[in-house]
């Protein structure tokens, strides 16, 4: 990434500077400030920002926020929205209000869970495919050509009902099966970056490689990693959204808004209960929307094409 | 670009294989194996252990990985846990509205987003522009089981245009006005998410074309803005898309399995659905080794594709 | 730049003391990859058998037309390549026999500046931590002492303690450069392979950068490989002079008998070509370089320059000549008087 040019002049001699001038260089902006302003232009992600920072605010401070329990039982079954119960209660009788607030909590667990998991081999996996090259390159591009030839969504569905569906097994899932992509991007950063002079430098230097990968090439590969997780969080809780939908997610009583929505499987849910399904549905939406526009910011702002 | 392509198989090899041991590896981490499943329930521990003989489970794990690469090879996908059946068999009968399900959408998504792109790009900045876009994003999003039971709602509660879901109305199998009134929603469900990527994934494409300088060259010789995006700018732009095509085959069969649910359309996805309701490992497997070979070939037939169209790509 | 102060140093007391690096029968080829299977077809042979030895506190120059083997001769000296072939010997250790660890605490006594100071420094780092690492990776100083060296290193290469906490994208290239010295140094190294550290710089800025070699170099008795294609850098900077073509060193000599009686005609071009005035050179009839340079996966029989070479025989086209084992050593059947 060039940020070469700054607003000092390159062409100055060093003596002739004032030292006073460099020092305000100081204000100059860093490199995280840049991309900041960058990503505040991007309207849509700031608005994206903004929904995703009031859904953890809603996953965080569920339990002050809920107006009942998410599993309490209470009189009525599948009453319409009232002052009672504002979104009306579930086929059980359980306040939907409450269990929309509560299930934003499974989104963002499967979401960041997932993928910080699949992040992290993926990273690894990529950084060692692209430093070391070779075979061990061969083998791990490879085993990921494997793993991105079967379509994600069926596998993650057989290796749940294996495993059994719960929440932990979904975000394992999801986190196991996710690397690929990332370690796609991760491999070719590196294989850019480990030919720049600071590696070379740090080699030099005598530095440990896992301290030369860690330190110099990997950290000079986050934009892309950071794009391409953030897009994940929203496949991945959209992920989490079908399976609890057709039953091999999130059980019930938990509340998720993926295990809502099952009971729209029933045309007469569908069509006399909408509320049972479209606030949920809509929530989803809102989710995932808000956070693939911050993608989409995030990858304008970082991208090295456009920083000067 | 002959030695390109030779590559390319060659390389895929290892990954057919890499895609076999996976999924063998995953039917026998499943819990249950055929005879468990087959015996009647007096047979003794001594019979069971002699089915298991005759049926090569005692041998060690790469021998009976070996049976079951030959018997692939030989169209035999082994027999279904639930129904007995043999597993090709089953898939066979489902395959056929699968595949016109997934074409369908295909062919709409392409339909639509192609040319919402190009104007898109050539508008840039436009009302139409911003609209186009937030709206893919909004194609990109939405879960697929809410899109559809949307679509049965409005669509087939409220104005009852077309049916609830199914492949054709009982005792009207084979008319093709029917089918196509059952295909159209689960198609534009699958659709919605393909064409969203896609509308973005031409726009910038287009963009990136209508920048270079021979474009510009062309525009100042006075060429009709028309006549230069189509002539130019849309084959250089369209060739790249070639390769989505290998990432959107994918996205395609995940997307069916949810969408043939909820339309109850008699496809693979809903066979997916059912034997997982009945823990039936031998058909779960066949249908995702087919998938991933799928997805396979397609990838690869996509990257054939486009070092021929575009032969100034240089592989190495 | 003013010529008349170059400092020649007796360049025979150098050779009286053990070499601190000698380069034997050092060859790095590039395998070039063909083909279905990458089967390698032939090689790039970028290093074509070297040997040197270079003096402790003296400054050799290599010099040659872009894609001659510098950079890759600097690499295989500091084992940032594996050399195809022959033996890097610093201070008389076989840098090939070393262990991985014992090659790391080694590889603090020889150090590399990079061409480039916009690739050379990592974008992520601030400059105090970009100092600090190697004194924290191989001494055992608290986190204060490093901090207090790199203030002194800092103001050691015309910098301020105050730069410490900014980023490489808010200094100038001659700045850069001086940071990237101030790392090369830090670990007070006694071999440094500066690879054309200035070309890349303003003219303006060179002159300050070479200068500040020098001082550094009398301060901690540096030994310098010099890399350039500028001649005017090295006639200024450096001892002696190795010439190269090819992968080849084609001459070798103090820097004041390479440009007073350049013995070999590839020497001479090079001189030519340098476009200030040189005295000895004036009035001599200018030769003309015929073509362009071979290349280096297929060069020419024989001597490499017969190619190109204005007095080139019939033997040179077949046999290759051998560097002269003198102090002054030339490669060339017919060398100029
Ligand atoms: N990693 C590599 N793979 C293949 N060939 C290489 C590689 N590095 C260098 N070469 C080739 O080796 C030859 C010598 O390159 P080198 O960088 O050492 O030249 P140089 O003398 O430093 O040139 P310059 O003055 O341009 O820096 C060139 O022909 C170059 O193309
Ligand atoms: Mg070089």
């Amino acid at each position: 990434m060039s940020m070469a040019s700054t607003k000092l002049g390159n062409k100055k001699p060093l003596p002739e500077i004032p030292l006073n001038i460099i020092e305000d260089l100081g204000k100059e902006e860093s490199y995280l400030s840049l991309i900041t302003k960058r990503f505040i232009k991007h309207k849509l992600a700031v608005l994206g920002l903004i929904v995703f920072v009031l859904i953890a605010f809603m996953a965080i401070f569920a339990p002050w926020i809920a107006p009942s329990s998410p599993t309490r039982i209470t009189g009525d079954f599948a009453a319409s929205p009232s002052s009672a119960h504002l979104l009306g209660t579930d086929q059980v009788g359980r306040d939907l209000l409450s269990r929309l607030i509560y299930g934003s909590r499974v989104s963002l667990s499967v979401g960041i869970g997932a993928v910080a998991i699949y992040v992290t081999i993926g990273t690894i996996l990529g950084a060692v495919a692209g430093y070391f090259g070779k075979w061990i390159d061969m083998l791990i591009m490879r085993v990921t050509d494997v793993f991105m030839s079967f379509p994600y969504l069926m596998v993650i569905l057989v290796l749940v009902s294996i495993m059994g569906p719960s929440l932990t097994n979904i975000i394992l899932v999801i986190g196991l099966l996710g690397w690929p992509a990332v370690a796609r991007i991760v491999r070719g950063s590196v294989l850019s970056i480990k030919e720049m002079d600071y590696v070379m430098a740090g080699v030099a230097l005598g530095y440990s490689t896992p301290k030369i990968i860690f330190r110099h090439i990997l950290p000079n590969c986050l934009a892309p990693i950071l794009v391409n997780a953030t897009f994940g969080i929203a496949s991945a809780i959209i992920l989490e959204a079908s399976l609890s939908f057709l039953g091999l997610g999130v059980q019930p009583p938990t509340a998720s808004w993926g295990n809502i929505l099952t009971e729209a499987q029933s045309l007469s849910v569908l069509a006399n209960q909408p509320w049972l399904w479209v606030p949920p549905g809509m929530l989803i939406l809102l989710a995932v929307l808000s956070i693939n526009f911050m993608g989409d910011g995030l990858r304008d702002a970082m991208d090295p094409r456009s920083i000067k | 670009m002959f030695q390109y392509m030779v590559r390319r198989i060659l390389i895929a090899i290892p990954v057919l294989f890499g895609v076999t041991i996976f999924s063998f590896l995953i039917v026998n981490l499943a819990p249950g194996n055929p005879v468990d499943m087959q015996v009647n329930p007096y047979a003794t521990e001594a019979d069971i252990q002699t089915k298991k003989e005759a049926l090569g489970l005692n041998d060690p794990i790469h021998i009976q990985y070996v049976h079951w690469l030959v018997n692939l090879a030989k169209g035999d996908f082994g027999y279904s846990f639930s129904t007995y059946e043999p597993v090709l068999t089953m898939i066979v009968d489902r395959i056929g509205p699968t595949l016109l399900l997934m074409g369908a959408a295909l062919v709409l998504a392409y339909v639509i987003a192609i040319p919402i792109g190009i104007l898109s790009a050539t508008k840039q900045y436009s009302w139409m522009d911003y609209f186009t876009t937030s709206f893919s994003f909004i194609g990109i999003s939405i879960p697929n089981f809410f899109l559809g039971l949307g679509l049965i709602y409005i669509f087939a509660i409220t104005f009852q245009i077309f049916p609830t879901g199914g492949m054709n109305t009982l005792g009207n199998e084979g008319g093709l006005m029917d089918t196509l009134a059952h295909l159209i929603m689960p198609a534009i469900v699958l659709a919605t998410g393909i064409a969203g990527n896609m509308v973005r994934y031409v726009r910038s494409s287009m963009l990136e074309i209508l920048g270079q300088d021979y474009l510009r060259t062309a525009r100042s010789k006075g060429l009709k803005e028309f006549f230069v995006v189509n002539k130019h700018a849309l084959k250089n732009a369209l060739i790249p898309i070639i390769t989505v095509i290998g990432v959107d085959i994918p996205m395609l069969i995940g997307g069916a399995v949810v969408t043939e649910q909820i339309f109850q359309w008699p496809g693979l996805g809903q066979l997916t659905i059912q034997s997982i309701g009945s823990r039936d490992y031998p058909t779960l497997m066949a249908i995702n080794l087919m998938a991933a070979i799928a997805v396979l070939l397609s990838n690869l037939i996509a990257d054939m594709l486009y070092s021929v169209a575009d032969p100034r790509i240089k592989y190495n | 730049m003013n010529e008349t102060s170059v400092l020649v140093k007796d360049h025979d007391s150098f050779q009286e003391q053990q070499p601190i690096l000698r380069v034997e029968g050092l060859k790095k080829y590039f395998p070039i990859k063909k083909g279905i299977i990458s089967k390698t077809v032939g090689s790039v042979k970028a290093v074509d058998g070297l040997d040197f030895s270079v003096y402790p506190g003296e400054t050799l120059a290599l010099v040659g037309e872009s894609g001659c083997g510098k950079s890759t001769t600097g690499r295989a000296i500091v084992q940032l390549d594996k050399q195809t072939e022959g033996t890097v010997f610093f201070e008389g250790e076989n840098l090939s026999n070393l262990s991985n660890a014992a090659l790391r605490k080694t590889r603090t006594q020889m150090q590399i500046i990079f061409q480039d100071p916009f690739s050379s420094l990592n974008p992520r780092m601030r400059i105090g931590d970009l100092l600090a690492e190697p004194l924290l990776t191989h001494q055992k100083i608290s986190r204060k002492e490093a901090v207090e060296k790199v203030d002194d290193i800092l103001k050691i290469v015309g910098l301020t303690p105050s730069h410490k906490s900014r980023y490489p994208h808010e200094f100038s290239g001659g700045q850069r450069q001086r940071i990237g010295i101030a790392r090369a140094i830090i670990l007070n190294p006694k071999l440094i392979v500066c690879d054309e550290p200035v070309s890349a710089l303003d003219v303006s800025i060179q002159a300050q950068i070479l200068n500040l070699l020098k001082d550094l170099q009398k301060e901690f008795q540096l030994t310098y490989i010099f890399i350039g294609h500028g001649l005017g850098a090295v006639k200024y900077i450096s001892d002696r002079i190795a010439v190269m073509y090819l992968g080849r060193i084609v001459e070798l000599g103090t820097t004041e008998e390479i440009f007073k009686s350049p013995r070999h005609p590839y020497t001479q071009i090079l001189l030519n070509a340098y476009p200030i005035p040189n005295p000895h050179l004036r009035g001599r009839e200018r030769i003309v370089v015929k073509g362009d340079v071979p290349s280096p996966a297929n060069p020419p029989s024989g001597c490499s320059f017969h190619t190109r070479c204005p007095y080139a025989q019939e033997v040179c086209k077949q046999v290759s000549p051998v560097l002269t084992e003198e102090k002054r050593s030339v490669a060339c059947h017919f060398p100029l008087a």
